[in-house]
């Protein structure tokens, strides 16, 4: 491997002040990026600086939402509980992530920062309505992960700034997500398409919701849909791997939020969606098939949240 | 320029002078001379190097030697005792016939040493899980999964 040195800082600002200092420098998390791409001679930074022990970059707040530090591994993520509760959409994209020797190490900070189009965590996090808390030479400042994704590789902020955290906000009840990852093989396989979905129902709701889980169970939800009159508050659906960045489908959005959910709304939620993909074709799978994937996977993204949302309401 | 670590391999302190670029993997291999611990892909998809740090398993070909500093590091030499008993899992693998030609055995037992490490009673789905980054070309996981799950009762 290409030489390089290596820093242990302890601080954010030890951290900021060394990236300033140094020329050719890269921070470092876990690592499972950046060390293949230097072995695979994709990039050759002359100094490494390691963000993994810092402290600040690991916490978990459980107030008015759920912060998380970005340096928090996806094994450690796994394990909190609010996460899979709330926050369905990113514990599927947790469990389906490398195998258990990266989740060991690798980070969500650097899921995020490396924005790949198939990184697991960029959908479930978009849906989620999650804020990037970014620090830098300036100080701290937020912005919506939407705006943070920007192309293949690229996130909106410089080169020195360090992503602390990501902070979600608290959603009503009567909610529900889901992430769904297609790939060729069960295990170890990056997303050939992926999608995520949130869906808030209104208040009002909630008894019906509740009506609905005793009298037909969830597996019935999809005929049952239109005796059923929901009404959909919020809607969210990300699409991976279909365009140079992870992105939410806001036209697909807008056929379900202020609607009531029913067969007709889904479906035209589904094709706008696909509508809104541009897949290419690749050595991971074809175009057109990935398109029709769009269709398929918003739709059981959407039902499972649907599903989970009534589940809460129980 | 080398920088100097200390950290604990198999139970013992190391100290020792590291240039900063080694992985975890070099340098056991190449200065502590402990060849148990393999290098298949170097990209983290197979598991070959498979190491335990501070109980979870990990890559060892992609974990920076200067992170070890101050933490405890298992591989595959320090599993048996040093009267050379085996290691459970190690018995366990050899009763099951889970070895053919060997060259992902020892990521395998690090990867189940780690379960083991974290849940007493592991069922199939965590053995499955536990070694979704172990690759075998030879035999077909069926005897390996069935090694893991019979390696508590084999140690009763
Ligand atoms: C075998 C294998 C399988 C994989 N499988 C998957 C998979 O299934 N799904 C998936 O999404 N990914 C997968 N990956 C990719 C990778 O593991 C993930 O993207 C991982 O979350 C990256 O985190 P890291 O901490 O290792 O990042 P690093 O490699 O440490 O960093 C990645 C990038 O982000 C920057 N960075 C990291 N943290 C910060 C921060 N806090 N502030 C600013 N910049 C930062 C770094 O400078 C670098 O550019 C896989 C990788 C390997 C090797
Ligand atoms: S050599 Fe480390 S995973 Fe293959
Ligand atoms: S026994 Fe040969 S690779 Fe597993």
């Amino acid at each position: 491997m290409k030489k390089f040195d290596y820093h242990i800082p302890k601080s954010l600002e030890e951290a900021l002040s060394l990236f300033k200092s140094l020329e050719n420098a890269k921070y470092i998390a876990g690592g499972t990026d950046v060390l293949v791409n230097i072995k695979r001679k994709k990039e050759s930074p002359s100094h490494l600086i390691s963000l993994r022990n810092i402290d600040s970059l690991k916490v978990v707040e459980k107030k008015d939402g759920l912060k998380i530090g970005s340096c928090l591994i996806h094994q450690e993520l796994l394990k909190i509980e609010e996460i899979r509760t709330y926050y369905s959409a990113l514990y599927d994209a947790l469990t389906k992530l490398g195998s258990k020797q990266i989740r060991n190490v690798a980070t969500i900070g650097g899921n995020i920062c490396n924005a790949a189009p198939s990184a697991d965590t960029a959908c479930p996090l978009l849906v989620l309505d999650a804020q990037v808390v970014i620090f830098g030479e300036k100080g701290t400042r937020m912005v919506p992960i939407d705006d943070f994704f920007e192309g293949p590789g690229t996130v909106a902020k410089e080169e020195s700034e360090i992503v602390t955290s990501f902070e979600l906000p608290s959603f009503p009840k009567y909610t529900g997500s889901a992430y769904i990852k297609h790939t060729r093989r069960e295990a170890m396989d990056l997303a050939m398409v992926s999608a995520a979905s949130r869906i808030t129902f209104a208040a009002e709701d909630q008894s019906l919701l509740r009506d609905f889980l005793s009298s037909k169970g969830v597996e019935e939800l999809d005929k049952e849909l239109k005796n059923y009159p929901l009404f959909v508050k919020e809607a969210r659906i990300a699409l991976g791997v279909v365009a140079p960045r992870p992105f939410r489908a806001k036209k697909a959005e807008s056929c379900l939020e202020g609607k009531f959910l029913n067969e007709e709304t889904l479906r035209e939620a589904c094709e706008k969606a696909a509508e809104e993909a541009q897949p290419r074709d690749t050595i991971r799978g074809e175009a057109w098939y990935r398109r029709e994937m769009v269709k398929v996977l918003t739709k059981r993204t959407i039902l499972l949240s649907v599903k989970r949302a009534i589940e809460m309401c129980s | 320029m080398k920088k100097e670590i200390k950290f604990h391999l198999n139970g013992e302190e190391v100290v020792a002078e590291v240039e900063p670029h080694w992985t975890l993997l070099y340098f056991l291999r190449n200065v502590m001379k402990l060849k148990g611990t393999k290098e298949g892909c170097g990209y983290g998809e197979c598991g070959a190097c498979t190491v335990v740090v501070d109980k979870r398993a990990v890559n060892a070909c992609l974990y920076p030697i200067l992170e070890v500093d101050g933490k405890k590091v298992i591989t595959i030499e320090g599993l048996s005792k040093p009267d050379g008993q085996l290691h459970f899992i190690q018995k366990s693998f050899i009763e099951e016939g889970a070895v053919q030609c060997g060259f992902c055995t020892p990521g395998m037992i690090m990867s189940a040493y780690a379960l083991y490490e974290e849940k007493e009673n592991p069922d199939e789905e965590d053995i499955k899980e536990a070694i979704e980054g172990n690759l075998c070309r030879c035999t077909g996981y069926i005897k390996i999964v069935q090694a893991i799950k019979s390696a508590k009762r084999r140690q009763q």
